[in-house]
Protein backbone atom coordinates (compact mmCIF):
# COMPACT_ATOMS: atom_id res chain seq x y z
CA UNK A 1 0.00 0.00 0.00
CA UNK A 2 1.40 3.00 -1.32
CA UNK A 3 1.93 6.05 2.14
CA UNK A 4 0.74 9.20 1.63
CA UNK A 5 4.20 10.81 0.79
CA UNK A 6 4.94 8.64 -1.60
CA UNK A 7 1.36 9.06 -3.33
CA UNK A 8 2.46 13.06 -3.30
CA UNK A 9 5.60 12.00 -4.47
CA UNK A 10 4.17 9.72 -7.66
CA UNK A 11 2.03 12.48 -8.41
CA UNK A 12 4.68 14.93 -8.26
CA UNK A 13 6.42 12.62 -10.93
CA UNK A 14 3.56 11.72 -12.84
CA UNK A 15 2.11 15.09 -13.52
CA UNK A 16 5.06 17.98 -13.41
CA UNK A 17 4.78 19.30 -16.61
CA UNK A 18 0.91 20.34 -15.78
CA UNK A 19 1.75 21.25 -12.08
CA UNK A 20 4.57 23.83 -13.55
CA UNK A 21 1.89 25.40 -15.95
CA UNK A 22 -0.81 25.39 -13.16
CA UNK A 23 1.95 26.81 -10.51
CA UNK A 24 3.22 29.11 -13.00
CA UNK A 25 -0.65 30.48 -14.01
CA UNK A 26 -1.93 30.65 -10.30
CA UNK A 27 1.55 32.81 -9.06
CA UNK A 28 0.99 35.02 -12.34
CA UNK A 29 -2.45 35.92 -10.97
CA UNK A 30 -1.90 36.17 -7.13
CA UNK A 31 0.65 39.01 -8.06
CA UNK A 32 -1.66 40.87 -10.25
CA UNK A 33 0.21 42.44 -12.55
CA UNK A 34 1.36 41.14 -15.95
CA UNK A 35 4.89 39.66 -16.09
CA UNK A 36 7.37 40.95 -18.72
CA UNK A 37 9.13 37.88 -20.53
CA UNK A 38 12.40 37.91 -18.74
CA UNK A 39 10.48 37.65 -15.50
CA UNK A 40 8.21 34.97 -17.07
CA UNK A 41 11.06 32.79 -17.61
CA UNK A 42 13.26 33.65 -14.40
CA UNK A 43 9.78 32.55 -12.47
CA UNK A 44 9.96 28.94 -14.91
CA UNK A 45 12.87 28.50 -14.01
CA UNK A 46 12.62 28.82 -10.52
CA UNK A 47 9.08 26.78 -10.17
CA UNK A 48 10.80 24.10 -12.06
CA UNK A 49 13.82 24.31 -9.98
CA UNK A 50 11.85 24.24 -6.64
CA UNK A 51 9.62 21.28 -8.06
CA UNK A 52 12.54 18.61 -8.95
CA UNK A 53 13.76 19.49 -5.37
CA UNK A 54 10.52 18.49 -4.26
CA UNK A 55 10.36 15.47 -5.83
CA UNK A 56 13.72 14.19 -4.37
CA UNK A 57 12.75 15.35 -1.21
CA UNK A 58 9.23 13.84 -1.23
CA UNK A 59 10.97 10.46 -2.02
CA UNK A 60 13.33 10.04 0.56
CA UNK A 61 12.44 12.42 3.29
CA UNK A 62 9.12 11.98 3.94
CA UNK A 63 7.12 15.26 5.28
CA UNK A 64 9.27 16.33 7.95
CA UNK A 65 11.45 19.28 6.47
CA UNK A 66 14.33 19.60 8.51
CA UNK A 67 15.81 16.26 7.99
CA UNK A 68 18.67 16.61 5.63
CA UNK A 69 17.28 15.19 2.54
CA UNK A 70 15.28 18.16 2.60
CA UNK A 71 18.32 20.34 2.89
CA UNK A 72 18.72 21.44 -1.10
CA UNK A 73 15.17 22.25 -1.00
CA UNK A 74 15.78 24.37 2.29
CA UNK A 75 18.98 26.05 0.84
CA UNK A 76 16.79 26.79 -2.33
CA UNK A 77 14.11 28.40 -0.21
CA UNK A 78 16.76 30.42 1.08
CA UNK A 79 18.33 31.83 -1.07
CA UNK A 80 15.23 32.66 -2.72
CA UNK A 81 13.95 34.80 0.00
CA UNK A 82 17.08 36.10 0.67
CA UNK A 83 17.35 37.31 -3.19
CA UNK A 84 13.70 39.10 -2.91
CA UNK A 85 14.51 40.25 0.60
CA UNK A 86 17.36 42.26 -0.81
CA UNK A 87 15.23 42.81 -4.08
CA UNK A 88 12.45 44.69 -2.14
CA UNK A 89 9.90 42.02 -2.48
CA UNK A 90 6.76 42.44 0.54
CA UNK A 91 7.10 38.57 3.05
CA UNK A 92 3.62 38.06 1.23
CA UNK A 93 5.05 38.26 -2.24
CA UNK A 94 7.69 35.80 -1.03
CA UNK A 95 5.41 33.26 1.01
CA UNK A 96 3.80 33.36 -2.15
CA UNK A 97 5.92 31.60 -4.37
CA UNK A 98 5.00 28.81 -1.76
CA UNK A 99 1.39 29.01 -0.79
CA UNK A 100 0.19 29.32 -4.86
CA UNK A 101 1.40 25.63 -4.84
CA UNK A 102 -1.21 25.04 -2.87
CA UNK A 103 -4.59 25.21 -5.68
CA UNK A 104 -2.96 23.14 -8.80
CA UNK A 105 -1.65 20.70 -6.08
CA UNK A 106 -4.95 20.35 -4.56
CA UNK A 107 -6.67 19.95 -7.95
CA UNK A 108 -4.40 17.61 -9.18
CA UNK A 109 -4.53 15.39 -6.06
CA UNK A 110 -8.62 15.35 -6.22
CA UNK A 111 -8.33 14.16 -10.00
CA UNK A 112 -5.66 11.62 -9.37
CA UNK A 113 -7.23 10.06 -6.27
CA UNK A 114 -10.68 8.60 -4.90
CA UNK A 115 -12.91 10.49 -1.83
CA UNK A 116 -11.58 7.83 0.67
CA UNK A 117 -7.87 8.89 0.60
CA UNK A 118 -8.01 12.57 -0.70
CA UNK A 119 -8.75 13.98 2.94
CA UNK A 120 -6.36 12.81 4.61
CA UNK A 121 -3.55 13.56 1.29
CA UNK A 122 -4.81 16.93 1.30
CA UNK A 123 -3.99 17.51 5.08
CA UNK A 124 -0.75 15.85 4.35
CA UNK A 125 -0.09 18.03 1.55
CA UNK A 126 -1.26 21.36 3.11
CA UNK A 127 1.00 20.83 6.38
CA UNK A 128 3.57 20.18 3.96
CA UNK A 129 2.90 23.38 2.25
CA UNK A 130 2.63 25.50 5.08
CA UNK A 131 5.98 24.25 6.55
CA UNK A 132 7.65 25.34 3.61
CA UNK A 133 5.63 28.72 3.42
CA UNK A 134 6.32 29.24 7.48
CA UNK A 135 10.61 28.11 6.29
CA UNK A 136 10.40 30.70 3.41
CA UNK A 137 8.94 33.38 5.67
CA UNK A 138 11.37 32.97 8.17
CA UNK A 139 14.24 33.01 5.43
CA UNK A 140 12.97 36.25 4.01
CA UNK A 141 12.78 37.60 7.64
CA UNK A 142 16.32 36.73 8.80
CA UNK A 143 17.68 38.29 5.48
CA UNK A 144 15.77 41.28 6.18
CA UNK A 145 17.12 41.19 9.56
CA UNK A 146 20.67 41.17 8.38
CA UNK A 147 20.73 43.92 6.31
CA UNK A 148 19.35 46.27 8.97
CA UNK A 149 21.86 45.38 11.04
CA UNK A 150 24.62 46.21 8.56
CA UNK A 151 22.56 49.00 8.02
CA UNK A 152 23.12 49.85 11.84
CA UNK A 153 26.39 49.00 11.68
CA UNK A 154 27.32 52.01 9.17
CA UNK A 155 25.07 54.22 11.17
CA UNK A 156 27.13 53.99 14.04
CA UNK A 157 30.67 54.15 12.16
CA UNK A 158 28.87 57.11 9.93
CA UNK A 159 27.60 59.18 13.28
CA UNK A 160 30.59 59.38 15.34
CA UNK A 161 33.46 61.33 13.48
CA UNK A 162 36.12 63.09 15.55
CA UNK A 163 37.44 66.42 14.10
CA UNK A 164 40.55 68.21 14.83
CA UNK A 165 39.55 71.85 15.48
CA UNK A 166 42.99 73.61 16.16
CA UNK A 167 46.04 72.06 17.49
CA UNK A 168 45.39 69.78 21.11
CA UNK A 169 42.04 70.23 20.61
CA UNK A 170 39.73 67.83 19.21
CA UNK A 171 35.97 68.34 18.54
CA UNK A 172 33.30 65.78 18.38
CA UNK A 173 29.76 66.15 17.24
CA UNK A 174 27.44 63.88 18.11
CA UNK A 175 24.24 63.58 16.31
CA UNK A 176 21.58 61.48 16.78
CA UNK A 177 20.36 59.41 20.02
CA UNK A 178 23.04 58.19 22.13
CA UNK A 179 22.51 54.67 23.70
CA UNK A 180 24.82 52.62 25.49
CA UNK A 181 26.12 50.91 22.11
CA UNK A 182 26.95 54.09 20.45
CA UNK A 183 28.40 55.56 23.24
CA UNK A 184 30.63 52.68 23.69
CA UNK A 185 32.05 53.76 19.90
CA UNK A 186 32.06 57.19 20.79
CA UNK A 187 33.97 56.91 23.69
CA UNK A 188 36.45 54.41 22.26
CA UNK A 189 36.79 56.75 19.30
CA UNK A 190 37.18 59.62 21.02
CA UNK A 191 40.02 58.11 23.44
CA UNK A 192 41.56 56.79 20.54
CA UNK A 193 41.70 59.84 18.76
CA UNK A 194 43.00 61.90 22.22
CA UNK A 195 46.06 59.54 22.55
CA UNK A 196 46.55 60.17 18.80
CA UNK A 197 46.84 63.51 18.03
CA UNK A 198 47.82 64.42 22.22
CA UNK A 199 45.35 66.81 22.34
CA UNK A 200 44.32 68.38 25.71
CA UNK A 201 40.93 69.18 25.22
CA UNK A 202 37.78 67.57 23.59
CA UNK A 203 34.97 69.49 22.47
CA UNK A 204 31.73 67.16 23.26
CA UNK A 205 29.38 69.13 20.84
CA UNK A 206 25.80 68.06 21.48
CA UNK A 207 23.44 70.42 19.03
CA UNK A 208 22.28 67.11 17.37
CA UNK A 209 21.05 65.16 19.98
CA UNK A 210 17.45 65.40 20.45
CA UNK A 211 17.13 64.49 24.29
CA UNK A 212 19.10 63.68 27.24
CA UNK A 213 17.70 61.55 29.61
CA UNK A 214 19.54 60.06 32.84
CA UNK A 215 21.27 57.83 30.46
CA UNK A 216 22.62 59.98 28.29
CA UNK A 217 23.65 62.11 30.61
CA UNK A 218 25.36 59.29 32.46
CA UNK A 219 27.25 58.18 29.17
CA UNK A 220 27.90 61.47 28.81
CA UNK A 221 29.85 61.78 31.66
CA UNK A 222 31.30 58.61 31.98
CA UNK A 223 33.30 59.57 28.57
CA UNK A 224 34.37 62.82 30.42
CA UNK A 225 35.79 61.12 32.95
CA UNK A 226 37.24 58.42 31.35
CA UNK A 227 39.07 61.71 28.87
CA UNK A 228 40.22 63.39 32.10
CA UNK A 229 41.89 60.07 33.33
CA UNK A 230 44.06 59.86 30.19
CA UNK A 231 44.89 64.01 31.29
CA UNK A 232 42.21 65.55 28.55
CA UNK A 233 39.42 67.90 29.65
CA UNK A 234 36.27 67.63 27.67
CA UNK A 235 33.71 70.22 27.67
CA UNK A 236 30.31 69.80 26.69
CA UNK A 237 28.28 72.28 24.09
CA UNK A 238 25.23 72.87 22.10
CA UNK A 239 23.15 72.57 25.34
CA UNK A 240 20.10 73.70 24.08
CA UNK A 241 17.61 75.54 26.41
CA UNK A 242 14.86 72.71 26.75
CA UNK A 243 18.18 70.09 27.37
CA UNK A 244 19.57 72.54 30.14
CA UNK A 245 15.69 72.33 31.53
CA UNK A 246 15.68 68.57 31.52
CA UNK A 247 19.16 68.01 33.14
CA UNK A 248 18.17 69.86 36.06
CA UNK A 249 14.71 68.71 36.41
CA UNK A 250 16.48 65.06 36.29
CA UNK A 251 18.93 66.27 39.09
CA UNK A 252 21.79 65.11 36.36
CA UNK A 253 24.89 66.67 38.28
CA UNK A 254 26.93 68.15 35.66
CA UNK A 255 28.60 70.71 37.98
CA UNK A 256 32.44 68.87 37.77
CA UNK A 257 32.17 69.32 33.78
CA UNK A 258 32.56 72.36 31.54
CA UNK A 259 29.66 73.15 29.21
CA UNK A 260 28.89 75.99 26.95
CA UNK A 261 25.88 76.55 25.10
CA UNK A 262 27.54 76.86 22.21
CA UNK A 263 30.46 75.43 19.82
CA UNK A 264 31.91 78.86 19.49
CA UNK A 265 32.09 79.42 22.86
CA UNK A 266 33.50 76.38 23.61
CA UNK A 267 36.26 76.80 21.03
CA UNK A 268 36.48 79.83 22.45
CA UNK A 269 37.79 78.43 26.35
CA UNK A 270 39.66 75.94 24.46
CA UNK A 271 41.38 78.45 22.50
CA UNK A 272 42.27 80.35 25.83
CA UNK A 273 43.12 77.58 27.47
CA UNK A 274 45.99 75.97 25.09
CA UNK A 275 47.39 79.64 25.09
CA UNK A 276 45.86 81.02 21.94
CA UNK A 277 43.74 84.19 21.04
CA UNK A 278 42.09 85.21 17.63
CA UNK A 279 42.96 88.68 16.64
CA UNK A 280 41.09 90.35 13.90
CA UNK A 281 43.92 91.51 11.89
CA UNK A 282 42.21 94.12 9.27
CA UNK A 283 39.61 96.41 10.81
CA UNK A 284 37.22 96.26 7.48
CA UNK A 285 35.31 99.17 8.46
CA UNK A 286 33.39 99.81 5.19
CA UNK A 287 31.76 96.32 5.32
CA UNK A 288 29.58 97.07 7.49
CA UNK A 289 27.29 100.11 8.12
CA UNK B 1 61.72 40.02 43.80
CA UNK B 2 61.58 42.03 41.24
CA UNK B 3 60.13 45.82 42.19
CA UNK B 4 59.35 48.84 39.59
CA UNK B 5 62.52 51.34 39.64
CA UNK B 6 61.89 54.53 40.95
CA UNK B 7 64.09 57.32 39.40
CA UNK B 8 64.88 60.52 41.09
CA UNK B 9 65.05 63.52 38.33
CA UNK B 10 65.88 66.78 40.47
CA UNK B 11 62.93 67.46 42.10
CA UNK B 12 60.70 64.77 40.65
CA UNK B 13 60.31 61.06 41.19
CA UNK B 14 59.74 59.18 37.75
CA UNK B 15 57.71 55.79 38.00
CA UNK B 16 57.61 53.75 34.98
CA UNK B 17 55.81 50.85 34.90
CA UNK B 18 56.97 48.68 32.06
CA UNK B 19 55.71 45.22 33.66
CA UNK B 20 52.35 43.52 34.17
CA UNK B 21 50.91 45.16 37.59
CA UNK B 22 50.22 42.33 39.99
CA UNK B 23 49.16 42.73 43.55
CA UNK B 24 52.21 42.51 45.54
CA UNK B 25 54.21 44.56 42.97
CA UNK B 26 52.05 47.18 43.66
CA UNK B 27 52.26 46.83 47.19
CA UNK B 28 56.06 46.81 46.78
CA UNK B 29 55.71 50.34 44.61
CA UNK B 30 53.62 51.87 47.24
CA UNK B 31 56.25 50.92 49.85
CA UNK B 32 59.19 52.04 47.99
CA UNK B 33 57.68 55.47 46.35
CA UNK B 34 56.63 56.35 50.02
CA UNK B 35 60.01 55.93 51.46
CA UNK B 36 62.16 57.82 48.52
CA UNK B 37 59.61 60.41 48.54
CA UNK B 38 60.46 61.14 52.26
CA UNK B 39 64.41 60.48 51.19
CA UNK B 40 64.99 62.61 48.58
CA UNK B 41 62.52 64.83 49.77
CA UNK B 42 60.92 65.22 46.46
CA UNK B 43 57.96 67.16 45.69
CA UNK B 44 56.54 65.63 42.73
CA UNK B 45 55.93 62.08 41.67
CA UNK B 46 55.10 61.28 38.04
CA UNK B 47 53.63 57.69 37.26
CA UNK B 48 53.83 56.93 33.31
CA UNK B 49 51.01 53.96 33.02
CA UNK B 50 51.66 54.33 28.83
CA UNK B 51 52.61 50.32 29.07
CA UNK B 52 49.65 49.05 31.01
CA UNK B 53 47.34 47.22 29.37
CA UNK B 54 45.18 45.79 31.98
CA UNK B 55 43.82 47.38 35.21
CA UNK B 56 41.52 45.67 37.62
CA UNK B 57 40.17 47.49 40.84
CA UNK B 58 42.89 46.81 43.26
CA UNK B 59 45.28 48.35 41.26
CA UNK B 60 43.13 51.31 40.25
CA UNK B 61 42.40 52.13 43.75
CA UNK B 62 46.29 51.20 44.45
CA UNK B 63 47.50 54.20 42.17
CA UNK B 64 44.82 56.51 44.26
CA UNK B 65 46.20 55.34 47.25
CA UNK B 66 49.43 56.35 46.07
CA UNK B 67 48.21 59.51 44.82
CA UNK B 68 47.00 60.33 48.40
CA UNK B 69 49.81 58.83 49.99
CA UNK B 70 52.13 61.49 48.50
CA UNK B 71 49.88 63.95 48.93
CA UNK B 72 50.65 63.31 52.77
CA UNK B 73 54.11 63.68 51.89
CA UNK B 74 53.76 67.00 50.32
CA UNK B 75 54.52 65.45 46.80
CA UNK B 76 51.57 66.01 44.02
CA UNK B 77 51.36 62.94 41.89
CA UNK B 78 50.83 63.28 38.26
CA UNK B 79 49.35 59.52 36.30
CA UNK B 80 50.22 59.84 32.52
CA UNK B 81 49.64 57.77 29.70
CA UNK B 82 47.20 56.38 30.16
CA UNK B 83 45.86 54.08 27.53
CA UNK B 84 42.47 54.35 26.49
CA UNK B 85 40.52 50.45 27.36
CA UNK B 86 42.39 51.33 30.92
CA UNK B 87 40.70 54.64 30.92
CA UNK B 88 37.65 52.66 30.32
CA UNK B 89 37.69 49.72 32.68
CA UNK B 90 38.54 52.42 35.40
CA UNK B 91 35.33 54.56 34.51
CA UNK B 92 32.99 51.44 34.10
CA UNK B 93 34.91 49.90 37.91
CA UNK B 94 33.53 53.08 39.36
CA UNK B 95 36.95 54.50 39.96
CA UNK B 96 37.12 58.36 38.43
CA UNK B 97 40.53 58.66 40.55
CA UNK B 98 39.11 62.36 41.50
CA UNK B 99 42.20 63.28 43.25
CA UNK B 100 44.76 62.29 40.74
CA UNK B 101 46.27 64.56 38.38
CA UNK B 102 46.67 63.15 34.90
CA UNK B 103 48.15 64.42 31.54
CA UNK B 104 48.89 62.44 28.06
CA UNK B 105 52.87 61.93 27.87
CA UNK B 106 55.89 62.15 30.16
CA UNK B 107 56.46 65.90 28.69
CA UNK B 108 52.62 67.18 29.25
CA UNK B 109 52.98 65.64 32.77
CA UNK B 110 56.25 67.06 33.64
CA UNK B 111 55.30 70.61 32.59
CA UNK B 112 51.78 70.43 34.67
CA UNK B 113 53.78 69.17 37.76
CA UNK B 114 56.61 72.16 37.19
CA UNK B 115 53.30 74.65 37.00
CA UNK B 116 51.82 73.77 40.09
CA UNK B 117 54.72 73.39 42.41
CA UNK B 118 55.86 77.22 41.04
CA UNK B 119 52.29 78.13 41.74
CA UNK B 120 52.09 76.82 45.11
CA UNK B 121 55.21 77.33 46.36
CA UNK B 122 57.78 75.01 48.28
CA UNK B 123 56.52 73.41 51.50
CA UNK B 124 53.22 75.15 50.99
CA UNK B 125 50.81 71.76 50.79
CA UNK B 126 47.68 73.09 51.38
CA UNK B 127 44.49 70.79 50.75
CA UNK B 128 46.05 69.44 47.91
CA UNK B 129 42.90 70.13 45.47
CA UNK B 130 44.14 73.10 43.65
CA UNK B 131 42.63 74.83 40.23
CA UNK B 132 44.59 74.24 37.60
Amino acid sequence: MATTENRLHDALVKHEAVLLKDWIASQAKASGRPMTAAEGQQLEARCSGFLELLRQATREGGDDIMKPEWSAARDFLTQLSAARARAGSTPVETAMFIFSLKEPLFNLMRNESGAQPLAEDTWKATQLIDRLGLFTAEAFQKTREEVIGRQQQELLELSTPVVRLWENVLALPLIGTLDSARTQVVMQNLLEAIVQTRSDIAVIDITGVPTVDTLVAQHLLKTVAAARLMGADCIISGIRPQIAQTIIHLGVNLEDVTTKATLADAFAVALKRTGYAVVRVKNDSGSMS
Amino acid sequence: MERIPILKMGDFLLVTIQVDMHDRLALALQDDLTEQIVKWRAHGVLIDISALEMVDSFIGRMLSNIANMARLLDAQTVVVGMQPSVAITLVELGLPMKGIRTALDVEKGMRTLRSYIEANGDGQGGDGNPEI
